[in-house]
């Protein structure tokens, strides 16, 4: 494309704004929220930017609101945001088992900070990979995105929204401190410039419409008061009819589905990186701020002649399995590097076998340096 | 399924309302106790919205979890069962996105001044057009009976086995302070003029709030020795409308603490969602 027809143009952004930014040009036009470190950016900025839009901004009283809040605006057909962090994350849990449950997109930015609890809130941390994955009651499937970048996160946003419109569902964007108060520059796409895609709205008759009837691809089409249909949305166990069972059958094949969905629809969902992984000795699992880290650690032992190659997942949940196992074939060691405890490390353990896997972690507020993996790499060599 | 005709309300205006054209009958029989309250609440609901003329396809029910939370499923519109004392926050996002929807919240008094306590206060402060009506049966009937944040004094529940000692909370007083713009109390044995305060409460341009004095016959007044519903109601009726019965109060009241009903607040304050969307109309983009 041609400079002259292109409206992409180059911005310096810090990681939230970047984030709000590429809500709006999503469609987002509703953002509910409330104020915490470290994501209190993309609110402020949410705040400018959605009225130039005619969209609608609302600060609530509490975390629990604010996912209340968006996942009601979304029910009522609008593309929605919301942002937080851990202890935040915590309090919406509940909630966003309820728009799994009901089919509902929407798409929840959680900037990780050092926990458990109130912790560090000034400093980064990985410490919700498990959270954003487990943090709601029950079996359920999720998506859970983690960009590494500013321009990642403009760029995994736009996709968060695509995919929680196309296959009807929280999408969650997890990222640390770090990349989110990180300024760069980034290429703000244009309109015209981005792929979007809008949620089916369903169609035909309806007199006795079943709302959780499912097309080809899993995904039912909504509907939204006003279009004829008036159906019922309940976080119950419910039929295609929409309204609740306890039917053993319905119950099997409804919770199936929201896991079919996404297996079904993997092409699209799974997102990851793999550099230098073709003949690698060893092999490093880095995601957020780490994997720059990972990146330079990788170079410098390279260029000292040991094979290393580095995985990065961008779509973290459902976990690109094959990838990573293909990533891994030739590895003698993998080392999953991560500011917490040890928690990706459990699925690559499970996935790789627990003989080959070992953790590289720091959870005291500071990052891993490419010192700290290159010494873990030349340890192993 | 009959056909139920009502021939006149407390007004005297002659009409014909089937509640049956905006009750999604498929789901009946309902789950219901018998001579529970709920019931007569829902039946005044959409005999207001019938009398309002509202389109079914612009009605939004948002509800949250307990008895009271189960009604929205009944309604032949467009339903939300919600989270346990949440629908207050979805049906604020719901308005903020669809200021062209009527949409009216059906909780309860655990639902909505326990576990969603802070949603009412800041719903009122707030005052989008959304019209709340709280199911008061001073119980937490679904799980079995446990005290409410307005179980009365000394009444008997699964979890105060020697008489409730906590005091009540006054719904009401509590919406009017936060903000809330129309706010008013009602009996469910006075069908029409509950009927009445529900349509003036939809009609309200602003938060509203409704508390509708409903009665638990098989789990609270059953703990309490309370009689049939019957008994229930018309005790109910002769504590807090002592005027109906002439002054005379029954021994032991149905509500010991006494709470006035009628409209108890109207005030004309702006609307949110217009003052929202005014605001940054007025001043195009924000600094």
């Amino acid at each position: 494309m041609s400079n002259q027809t292109s409206t992409n143009k180059r911005e310096n952004l810090q990681g939230n704004h970047a984030c709000a930014l590429a809500a709006v040009a999503a469609g987002c036009r509703f953002y509910a929220g409330y104020p915490i470190t470290p994501s209190s950016e993309i609110a402020e900025r949410m705040s400018l930017e959605l009225p130039k839009v005619d969209g609608v901004f609302v600060q609530m009283e509490d975390e629990i609101a604010s996912m209340g809040a968006i996942l009601g605006a979304s029910m009522g057909g609008a593309k929605v945001m919301t942002a937080t962090s851990g202890p935040g994350f915590s309090l919406k849990q509940e909630n966003i088992g309820y728009g799994v449950m009901t089919e509902v997109p929407c798409v929840v930015v959680n900037v990780m900070r050092g926990g458990p609890s109130t912790g560090m809130p000034t400093r980064p941390a990985q410490g919700d990979i498990m959270q954003a994955r487990w943090g709601t009651h029950g079996d359920h499937p999720i998506i859970v995105l983690t960009p590494a970048s500013v321009n990642e996160i403009y760029q995994q946003t736009i996709r968060a929204f695509n995919l929680a419109e196309r296959l009807s569902t929280p999408v969650v964007v997890l990222y640390d401190e770090t990349i989110g108060h990180l300024v760069e520059t980034v290429d703000v796409a244009g309109a015209q410039e981005i792929e979007l895609h809008e949620r089916k709205w369903a169609a035909g008759e309806a007199d006795d419409y079943l709302p959780y009837q499912p097309d080809d691809d899993m995904v039912p089409p909504m509907t939204r008061p006003g279009d004829g249909y008036r159906t019922h949305t309940t976080g119950l166990t419910h039929g295609e009819d929409g309204f609740p069972t306890q039917d053993p059958d319905t119950a099997n094949r409804v919770l199936s589905r929201l896991y079919g969905k996404l297996e079904h629809n993997k092409d699209i969902v799974e997102c990851f990186e793999a550099m230098d992984t073709e003949d690698a000795d060893i092999l490093i699992v880095a995601y957020g701020i780490t994997s720059h880290a990972a990146r330079s650690a990788v170079h410098d032992a390279r260029d000292k002649g040991i094979k290393v190659g580095l995985f990065r997942p961008i779509t973290m949940w459902p976990f690109p399995e094959q990838a990573l196992l293909a990533a891994a074939s030739k590895a003698r060691h993998i080392v999953v590097a991560e500011m917490n405890a040890g928690q990706l490390v459990l699925e690559i353990e499970r996935l790789a076998g627990r003989d080959r896997v070992q953790g590289l972690n720091r959870y005291d507020g500071e990052h891993i340096t490419p010192a700290d993996i290159l010494s873990t790499i030349e340890g192993i060599a | 399924m009959s056909q139920t005709k009502i021939k006149c309300d407390a007004t005297g205006e002659d009409l014909a309302f089937n509640p049956m054209e905006y009750l999604r009958e498929g789901l009946f029989p309902h789950f219901l106790c018998p001579g529970c309250g709920h019931g007569i609440a829902l039946r005044a609901m959409v005999w207001a919205v019938h009398e309002l003329g509202i389109d079914k396809n612009k009605l939004a029910i948002v509800c949250g979890i307990g008895c009271s939370g189960r009604l929205g499923a009944y309604v032949d519109a467009n339903t939300f069962h919600t989270t346990h004392g949440r629908p207050l926050a979805y049906a604020t996002g719901l308005k903020l996105a669809r200021p062209d929807l009527h949409v009216i919240v059906i909780t309860g008094d655990g639902d909505c001044l326990a576990i969603g306590g802070n949603h009412l206060i800041h719903a009122s402060r707030r005052n989008l057009d959304i019209t709340c009506l709280m199911l008061n049966n001073e119980v937490y009937g679904m799980t079995g009976g446990q005290v409410s944040p307005t179980t009365s004094a000394d009444r008997y529940t699964t979890t105060t086995p020697l008489g409730n000692t906590e005091a009540v909370f006054d719904a009401c007083k509590l919406a009017e302070a936060a903000g809330a713009s129309f706010v008013g109390r009602e009996l469910t044995i006075q069908t029409p003029s509950l009927k009445n305060m529900i349509r003036d409460a939809i009609k309200h341009k602003g938060f509203s709030f409704v508390e509708i004095m409903s009665d638990c016959t098989e789990v609270f007044g059953r703990k309490n020795d309370l009689g049939n519903s019957a008994e229930m109601i018309l005790t109910q009726k002769s504590t807090m409308r002592p005027d109906s019965y002439g002054g005379n109060i029954v021994d032991e009241p149905f509500r010991p603490n006494f709470l006035p009903t009628g409209v108890l607040a109207q005030t004309d304050r702006a609307e949110y969602g217009e003052t929202y969307r005014a605001a940054h109309r007025a001043k195009g983009s924000a600094k």
